[in-house]
């Protein structure tokens, strides 16, 4: 039998410590990227080996919240993929519409932009009053900068092309404040969104969602694990309740495949049967 | 030296790279058997055609990528717009949507790491023609892996900076003329029995 090369086994002993120490379960992630996030995190902790990280992550827990930032933040932008808004827009919205209130669930959230969008989305079609939003992730630092609702400014121009390329029915504008450099979302959008801390890999379903839109997330995850976070996703929505995924990602070789029909095909919005 | 059987084929490339890929797909039969996964530095906003492309020139099935999808025999994969493309050690893919490398989503370097990884020696990295660095580290890197290490020449590169890039930074096993290059993959696939014995 081929040995292993040692830096899989460090990193396998690095996810254990981590597990272990701080409950955060990366160890079924896909490894490839994980193994490049990971030596990004050697280099700017100046760490000669993966031992020496999982050294320094057990004695010192503020350099573990640092490395959480290498091992899970997505940037993402404002309506990302402007045709899946459309297409929630167009044809989730109806469905939507008939429902008395409505639970939202952004799994995967990072610093919160997609719940912002949804949030706008939902504003527009005259649905957000009766609307919860869960925006859920893994990580303390983007779950308070996703609370706080302030992005540089910078940003917005592209925003701004992908909210009316999604169908947006006003302007941008109309949502956020610009002070010096930075854009702040109004306080009846963030009203409407509950930002929390929830894992796909080791915390439970939720209750009776409408619409689950959890996107660029399962990709960083192996087979088993995606198995898992699908099941969470599944057991989550209500019959005949919609999922969103990444454009790439698919539900095609999932073990719960079937307990979800194609709605959008192209967007990748499912619907739970 | 290439010992063993190659489990699968990784090239990178971006301006010009179309064009010398309509070259070298010709050249690869239908029962071409190893699985072949290709990073071009495409427009991230659009969606791509590059599958029915290329699909045109070739025996072989040519798709994008998708995530976990399973390499199998007879296909040539595509790095999807926006998407790093990576492969697994079990013989899959995964995508990602982790930060450009040199500016490019996807990036080469990103497939070929993780492909040096995943399949050691029983690798054959071929960069093309570009008019970016992407690939050379990563090319160096399957040659330390074990794995077999082609380069356009560039000569006969359309835009030379990407092969020449990879020259600067190692030896690699062959530099090839275009014309080439799809001959010599032809001949990798040991299940294949030779031309001439047909």
């Amino acid at each position: 039998m081929k040995a292993r090369p040692h830096t899989d086994i460090e990193l396998g002993l690095l996810l254990d410590a981590i597990f272990q120490k701080y409950h955060y379960d990366f160890r079924n992630y896909a490894l490839a990227s994980l193994k490049r996030r990971i030596s990004s995190a050697l280099i700017h902790f100046s760490c000669e080996s993966i031992s020496r990280l999982q050294e320094r992550v057990l004695r010192e827990p503020q350099l573990f919240n640092e490395l959480l930032r290498f091992l899970t933040v997505q940037v993402s932008d404002l309506f990302r993929d402007p045709s899946y808004f459309r297409s929630l827009r167009d044809q989730v919205v109806p469905y939507l519409r008939t429902y008395p209130s409505l639970k939202v669930w952004v799994a995967g959230c990072a610093t919160g932009e997609e719940a912002y969008s949804l949030a706008i989305l939902l504003a527009e079609e005259g649905l957000l009053e009766r609307s919860l939003i869960y925006a859920t992730d893994i990580n303390p630092d983007s779950l308070r900068t996703a609370e706080e609702g302030i992005y540089d400014v910078e940003r917005f121009k592209r925003f701004s092309e992908n909210y009316l390329l999604a169908g947006g029915r006003a302007s941008l504008s109309n949502y956020y404040t610009a002070r010096y450099s930075s854009a702040v979302f109004d306080r009846t959008l963030k009203k409407a969104i509950l930002f929390s801390d929830h894992s796909l890999a080791t915390d439970n379903a939720f209750a009776e969602i409408e619409l689950a839109s959890c996107r660029n997330v399962l990709i960083y995850f192996e087979r088993e694990l995606q198995d898992r976070a699908v099941g969470v996703l599944r057991d989550s929505l209500r019959r005949k309740g919609f999922l969103g995924l990444g454009l790439k990602e698919t539900l095609r070789f999932s073990a719960h495949a079937a307990a979800f029909s194609e709605f959008v095909r192209e967007d990748r919005i499912y619907q739970r049967v | 030296m290439l010992a063993g059987n190659v489990q699968a084929i990784v090239a990178g490339g971006s301006a010009g790279a179309i064009e010398a890929l309509t070259s070298i797909l010709p050249a690869l039969p239908a029962d071409f058997s190893i699985p072949i996964a290709i990073t071009l530095h495409v427009h991230p906003n659009k969606p791509s055609h590059l599958a029915q492309v290329l699909g045109l020139h070739s025996a072989l099935l040519v798709k994008e990528a998708e995530d976990k999808e399973p390499l199998v025999p007879c296909t040539v994969y595509l790095a999807p717009p926006n998407y790093h493309l990576l492969l697994e050690a079990h013989g899959y893919f995964s995508l990602s949507v982790d930060d450009p490398v040199l500016y490019s989503r996807p990036a080469i370097d990103v497939l070929f790491d993780s492909a040096a990884d995943a399949f050691g020696p029983a690798l054959v990295g071929l960069l093309l023609t570009g008019a970016s660095e992407d690939g050379a580290r990563g090319l160096a890197r399957i040659q330390r892996a074990g794995g077999l290490t082609l380069v356009q020449s560039p000569i006969t590169a359309a835009v030379p900076v990407m092969p020449e890039a990879a020259l600067r930074l190692f030896s690699p096993d062959h530099v090839l003329p275009l014309d080439e290059i799809g001959p010599f993959l032809a001949r990798l696939d040991q299940r294949l029995p030779r031309r001439e014995d047909r």
